[in-house]
């Protein structure tokens, strides 16, 4: 592969990929030239996939085809545009029309009507972008895309992942062949350093500082890693990234490689996302096809290339030391630091780990300059971060935003607030290492070190919304459970540590606490972090020395009044009926599985609380809201 | 290796065939060992230790070692699965809309617990950490099949479903 190479195939697809940028006009007149009327894209990712979006594209493809319309129109599979819990989701260019949750009946109706006959089927657009006098809104001007500032997303819903002619036609391989034909791997780490990028995956570790390091040390076989061992439940950005822009992460490992001196890269990946491993390694192939991977990439001499290790199911692996241990094909304990990865990593040699969000930067700040990174973003805290939106909020999704927007920002406009009228009560982010932000703290601006500031951590960037339903000590004992199942059993202070909090959270969520368990659990919460040989267990306490931080009133309730006030905690919440709204209707008694209810046709019904094993059953069915909890 | 486990280990010689090459495959490549696992279960469904001790003679390595790795991936299982496999998220996007509920009523109906498989060997269930589909919470995946935005009434449809197939 040459420069000049490179550069006319970015000419011959360019335009087929700017259709999808332009504002309606003027993209109406490219289309015409690529040959393609329009354009449709179709999400193809985990989130859409699931919700049936291979179905909407097998009758998609159909559908033109009876109508004759294949050879006029384009189908692209894409990565995720970010609206996860509106997908499947279908957008068709010029006109920029993003067709929301499409059903094989729904896009019958969109080839007929939009794609043959030009209009626009308004009923089954995403109801956003249709404002009140029936026109048309910009997806970017929507209150879910409007605030967003997409980097490492950028590709994301934009290029087909399986074809690389598309990733060269957005500037794709031209920070490579920048770095290998004009720039030394000093000036590469310089300008990382520069920029401030910081490590996406959690710990926020200035990332051209750890490629300093592994090229400091002297070598002759140096590795670079790729951590997509996105092991946080309820976090997905990696896999997003991995699927609809795979391309980006190779080409940011091989600018790795060029940096520190290392001719073999690694991507260790959860086993878990399918399809992100069958794009990734098609993408690995196009790439060597290609000569970006192999020998002497762009007649530098310099050689690279680079292959994929499956993860097996085990949270731990996401620590740096024990993903290289697992790689090595043993159990994925973690080992002491130093030496670090930098001095002693993969098979004993000096070796860089990066997560898959930080690689997904590294190209554009070498194209576009460490000034355009930190211009994003908070002095200390440089670029965007992307966070998997989830729990308890209208708009579940992907969502890139610059740091320094808050939490505000983030609940209220991109997500839409929450559901069924309910109050925000926290948010959980850094999952099992990670705490809470309560409502007090709304208004802060997300960067790193504010979110430490609070108790919490940016982790790798799962933002679950709680509500008012939620029982603050029940989630700190959800955690509690993850990380007494993943923790490797390698150090003592983890291993005991976790199953000790666990029994003193048991306890007081079974009504059986004592004011004492606070106290022993910050001095065994203490001892943790101090003591524990990895980030593993030294985090563990997090959520529970959060949520007793912030929602200590809550814990007492449990412990001293023997009250869930939530009504989550299952010893603690009885459930009765209230008789001045009880009808009498019968429904809660013919569903309840023990037959604890008992009543006359239209006379209030009543609970025998011996009886009752607190399903739940009989509140989720009365159509009286006559069953309350307490 | 007990008396029980020798007995109910059914492995082909086709089977094996499979193995051996992928052993051969992986043999000199460094940290072979968990893609020949991955592979074997593959192959078996699980990894009995019949199959353990055949990648450990493969790899020129211990039982010891093959066991070691073999029970600290969750990924591993060392028990047959159930021909469908009930896979229900737990992870905290999951958990937080009520994927516990979902559990209980999946294990309620087939009367199994998580990781267990049902007698006639139909279905067996596992609680897993999030796949990923959180715009879909509460999640579950039976075989390769994603069902999505479930309520606890909705899951006994869905088995019944897969039992009728899996009866003819």
């Amino acid at each position: 592969m040459k420069l000049e190479e490179l550069n006319k195939i970015k000419k011959e697809h360019e335009q087929i990929v700017k259709v999808r940028k332009l504002i309606a006009s003027e993209g109406e007149k490219l289309a015409k030239e690529t040959g393609y009327r329009k354009q449709v894209l179709v999400c193809g990712g985990t989130g859409c996939t699931s919700s049936g979006s291979k179905k909407v594209i097998a009758a998609l493809e159909k559908s033109l085809k009876e109508n004759g319309l294949e050879d006029e129109i384009l189908v692209v599979r894409t990565g995720c545009f970010g609206l996860c819990s509106l997908g499947p989701i279908l957008i068709v260019y010029p006109e920029g029309a993003f067709y929301s949750q499409a059903t094989t009946e729904g896009v019958e109706r969109i080839v007929k009507e939009h794609l043959k006959e030009g209009n626009v089927v308004k009923d089954l657009l995403y109801q956003e972008t249709v404002h009140e006098d029936g026109s048309i809104i910009s997806l970017s001007e929507t209150a879910f895309y409007k605030k967003q500032l997409r980097v490492a997303l950028r590709n994301c819903g934009v290029i087909d992942p399986e074809d690389i002619n598309e990733y060269i036609a957005v500037d794709g391989y031209q920070a490579l062949a920048k770095v290998l034909t004009s720039m030394t791997p000093d000036d590469v780490i310089n300008e990382i350093t520069a920029s401030g990028l910081r490590g996406r995956g959690g710990g926020g570790f200035p990332t051209g500082r750890k490629w300093s390091f592994a090229k400091a040390s002297q070598n002759d076989i140096k590795y670079v890693c790729c951590n997509a061992d996105e092991g946080d439940p309820g976090a997905f950005m990696d896999r997003s990234i991995l699927e609809g822009d795979p391309q980006c992460i190779i080409e940011a490992m091989i600018i790795a490689g060029y940096a520190i001196g290392a001719h073999q890269g690694f991507v260790y990946i959860r086993a878990e996302y399918p399809i992100a491993v069958e794009r990734l390694q098609k993408a690995i192939d196009q790439a060597r096809e290609y000569g970006f991977l192999g020998k002497d990439i762009f007649g530098s001499g310099f050689d690279f290339d680079m292959e994929i290790r499956l993860g097996a199911g085990a949270f731990v692996c996401g620590e740096e030391t024990a993903l290289m241990t697992s790689i090595e094909g043993n159990r994925g304990e973690p080992r002491p630091r130093p030496p670090f990865p930098a001095v002693k990593g993969l098979f004993g040699k000096p070796t860089v780990l990066n997560n898959v969000e930080t690689y997904a930067n590294i190209a554009q700040i070498i194209l576009n300059g460490s000034d355009w990174f930190t211009s994003m973003g908070t002095p200390k805290s440089p670029g965007t971060k992307v966070f998997a939106l989830g729990g308890k909020i209208t708009n579940v999704g992907l969502v890139e935003i610059p740091m320094g927007t808050t939490l505000r920002e983030i609940v209220e406009e991109i997500g839409g607030g929450i559901p069924n009228g309910k109050k925000f009560k926290a948010a959980q982010t850094g999952g099992p290492s990670g705490g809470c932000i309560p409502a007090q703290h709304i208004d802060t601006p997300i960067d790193y070190d504010s979110l430490i500031e609070l108790g919490s951590m940016m982790g790798s960037g799962g933002m679950i919304i709680l509500d008012e339903d939620t029982c603050m000590v029940d989630i700190a004992k959800f955690y509690l459970e993850f990380t007494v199942d993943e923790s490797c059993g390698k150090c003592t202070p983890c291993r005991v540590g976790t199953r000790r909090l666990l029994q003193y959270l048991d306890k007081i969520t079974e009504g059986k606490g004592e004011m004492e368990d606070l106290e022993r659990i910050e001095e065994l919460a203490n001892h943790m972090q101090s003591s524990s040989l990895c980030a593993l267990g030294q985090t563990a306490p997090n959520p529970v020395l959060s949520t007793m931080g912030y929602f200590k009133d809550e814990y007492i309730a449990h412990i001293k009044d023997k009250t869930c006030p939530a009504g989550v905690c299952k010893a603690l919440t009885k459930y009765e009926i209230i008789p001045e709204k009880c009808k009498g209707c019968t429904l809660c008694a013919r569903n309840c599985p023990v037959g604890a209810i008992s009543g006359t046709v239209k006379q209030p019904h009543v609970i025998d609380q011996d009886k009752c094993i607190k399903c739940g059953l009989c509140m989720s069915n009365c159509k009286f809201s006559a069953i309350h909890t307490h | 290796m007990t008396e029980a486990s020798l007995n109910t280990f059914k492995g082909t010689a086709a089977q094996e065939e499979k193995l051996q090459e992928v052993i051969a495959k992986h043999k000199d490549m460094p940290g072979a060992l968990l893609p020949v696992l991955q592979e074997a279960q593959g192959i078996y469904g699980y990894l009995p230790i019949e199959v353990q001790q055949m990648v450990a003679d493969g790899l020129g390595i211990s039982l010891s070692e093959v066991y070691g790795v073999a029970t600290f991936y969750s990924q591993f299982s060392l028990t047959p699965k159930g021909k469908h496999r009930i896979s229900v998220c737990l992870g905290t996007a999951c958990y937080v809309k009520g994927a516990d509920k979902i559990l209980a009523e999946i294990e309620n109906k087939l009367g199994i617990k998580s990781g267990e498989c049902t007698p006639d060997g139909l279905f067996s269930i596992d609680s897993c950490r999030c796949v990923g589909a959180c715009g879909l919470a509460p999640v579950m995946m039976i075989d390769d099949e994603v069902y999505g935005k479930l309520t606890p009434d909705q899951v006994g449809a869905i088995i019944d479903k897969y039992a009728e197939e899996g009866g003819k």
